[in-house]
């Protein structure tokens, strides 16, 4: 083949990346119908759109920067109750609270990166993790202003764009949320097809090769880390506002395993690992929860085993190395 | 005399009680074939490592074009000519070989954290990525992950990021390693193709090949240098012999 015609199919190799898969449209046309399917489920639907974002946001330093957190709640918190915090003191207009919890996000996951990028492995686990334990402790100390362990209370969000009131059922907070998380979703899109996208994919792949190829490996990882703890904090504020409230445990260590589980159980670097994931976990929870509150997490632990041992990369891997095995079989019975 | 691309003044290099790098002094012309030889363990990778700033020195300074780079970090000298390969595959196993040289031409020309336009527009870095394996002769490889390729393929790939940094200094760690031997003849054709312009190191434990390729040798024992010339000097050299040639020769 000429060096003409392989460079045209290397091109469109890259655009066959960011194109729109058949499933893509599916996927948000089902969100949308869980609208009127489902129109007692709206909480619920509302929550998983939050831990779905909150996982996609440790999926951009995870599954596509190769960075392990096991305190990623830190900015999903700090998120929670900036949003939180301004609505209880009387700045309670959604938007703005919205972008002041991923501001603020933001800037804790820059002063974090400092430290961030100078670690690999366990060490960044338990990096991750101390910072998560002191804000946890700090806030649970605070409890003038966070209300400690009984949450902050008494929040009330503004209508939103001055028209919309959050209603009992959940409508107004799901349509909004929904929003949001399709255009970060959208966000997070455009990052992993970019060049820094390709980077990200290097640094997971061998990190240690790319400074040799003249990468700055820190000041990539730094700049993941803040857009990571921006989304972070944006999911933490878009579920402050939907819920009215803040729990402690917003910053609690379980809530850092939970979104890991989440990713993992949905499959990393994939993006719709994380909502495959979110939905996963938060369905049996919710079903569970009815059945026996005390032991779901002996549930959640057994799907995670299972999942880690027989997937190659979490419910999304085995999808797709379905597909693939179907459309195998599909194209040797045709040519049999 | 041909001006210096890259030079050591009395480096020295320690792991604990074993030095491993003792005040060399080494000079490396522009446009060089130069061969780095010694037994396993005289401490050649260690002393690229030390060139390209994966370690830091105990003493002494390198320079590059004349400029002291001792402190730079390794992204640093990357840009600003030095470039590298490794011993053992150091690749990127889930990125096609397109996919990881295009990330080099990305970093190389500055855009490795932008978000716009998409990869898929950045037609020029792609298409270069492209011609640079193709002319390694590794174009048809270039769309499969690169976990999948041939063993020769990925020492070939090797060179090939090395390569996409546009150096002006490469220095290849047995890029033959773990070739077999008919095969070892391809990849040094490979690097006798490349620019004239480009300095070469190369370390490299078969003496046929080092004979074939290097118009200059130095030998490294136990961290010193033992002996520096041309082939033809140190094939005849008795010490050279007695610690080299005679002992471990692998291929
Ligand atoms: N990071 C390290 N820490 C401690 N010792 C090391 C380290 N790296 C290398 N060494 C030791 O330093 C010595 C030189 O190692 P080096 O890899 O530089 O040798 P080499 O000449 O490249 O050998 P080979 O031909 O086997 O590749 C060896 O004894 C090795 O065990
Ligand atoms: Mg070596």
């Amino acid at each position: 083949m000429t060096t003409e015609a392989q460079t045209t199919k290397a091109i469109a190799d890259f655009r066959a990346q960011v194109r729109w898969q058949w499933y893509e449209p599916l996927f948000w046309l089902g969100a949308i119908a869980w609208y009127f399917l489902f129109p007692t489920y709206l909480p619920l639907g509302t929550q998983i759109l939050c831990a779905a974002l909150f996982a996609l946001s440790l999926d951009l330093i995870l599954g596509y920067g190769g960075i392990v957190s096991l305190g990623h709640t830190t900015f999903f918190g700090i998120g929670a109750y900036t949003a939180g915090l301004l609505a209880k003191h009387g700045w309670g207009e959604p938007i703005t609270c919205l972008l002041a919890g991923g501001a603020l996000a933001a800037i804790a996951g820059w002063i974090c990166s400092f430290v961030i990028v100078r670690v690999q492995g366990v060490a960044l686990l338990l990096v991750t993790l101390g910072i998560n334990l002191v804000l946890y402790e700090a806030a649970n100390k605070a409890y003038t202003i966070t209300g400690g362990a009984d949450g902050l209370q008494g929040i009330e969000f503004w209508k939103l764009f001055g028209v919309f009131d959050y209603d009992i059922y959940g409508r107004v907070s799901f349509v909004y949320t929904l929003a949001v998380v399709f255009v970060l979703f959208l966000v997070a899109r455009r990052i992993v097809h970019s060049p820094f996208g390709l980077a990200l994919k290097g640094m997971r792949e061998n990190w240690k090769r790319m400074p040799a190829l003249g990468a700055a490996l820190r000041r990539h990882g730094a700049l993941i880390f803040v857009l990571s703890a921006a989304i972070a904090g944006l999911s933490g504020a878009l579920l402050a506002e939907s819920v009215q409230f803040v729990a402690l445990d917003s910053l609690g260590v379980q809530r850092s395993v939970d979104v890991l589980t989440m990713l993992i159980v949905g499959g990393t670097g994939v993006l719709y690992g994380s909502f495959v994931g979110a939905t996963v976990y938060m369905v049996v929870r919710d079903q569970l929860a009815d059945l026996n509150p005390a032991y779901w997490y002996f549930w959640i632990g057994l799907i995670l085993v299972v999942i880690v041992l027989f997937t190659r990369n979490g419910l999304v891997g085995a999808l797709s190395d379905a597909t693939d095995w179907l459309k195998r079989r599909r194209g040797g019975g045709t040519a049999s | 005399m041909t001006a210096i691309a890259l030079a050591t003044h009395g480096l020295n290099k320690s792991f604990g009680a074993l030095k491993v790098t003792q005040d060399v002094r080494f000079k490396l012309p522009v446009g060089a074939r130069h061969a780095l030889i010694g037994p396993n363990g005289a401490g050649k990778t260690t002393f690229i490592n030390l060139l390209t700033g994966m370690l830091p020195p105990d003493a002494g300074t390198i320079e590059l074009d004349g400029t002291e780079i001792t402190a730079l970090p390794p992204h640093e000298r990357v840009k600003r000519g030095l470039a590298r390969t490794y011993q053992i595959n150091t690749l990127f196993p889930d990125l096609t070989p397109l996919e990881a040289v295009t990330l080099v031409a990305c970093e190389r020309h500055g855009v490795s954290r932008q978000w716009f336009p998409s990869l898929a527009s950045r037609r020029v870095l792609i298409e270069e990525a492209y011609a640079l394996l193709a002319q390694l002769g590794i174009g048809d490889q270039a769309r499969r992950p690169t976990r999948h390729l041939a063993y020769g393929h990925q020492r070939v790939l090797e060179i090939a990021l090395a390569l996409a940094t546009h150096p002006h200094v490469l220095l290849l760690d047995e890029p033959a390693a773990g070739v077999p031997a008919q095969e070892s003849g391809i990849l040094y054709e490979v690097i006798s193709g490349l620019p004239k312009e480009i300095a070469v190191l190369f370390i490299e434990h078969d003496m046929d090949l080092v004979f074939r390729f290097a118009s200059y040798i130095t030998v490294l024992a136990s961290g010193r240098v033992l002996r520096e010339g041309p082939p033809a000097e140190i094939a005849e050299d008795p010490e050279v012999r007695a610690v080299y040639l005679g002992t471990a020769v692998h291929g």
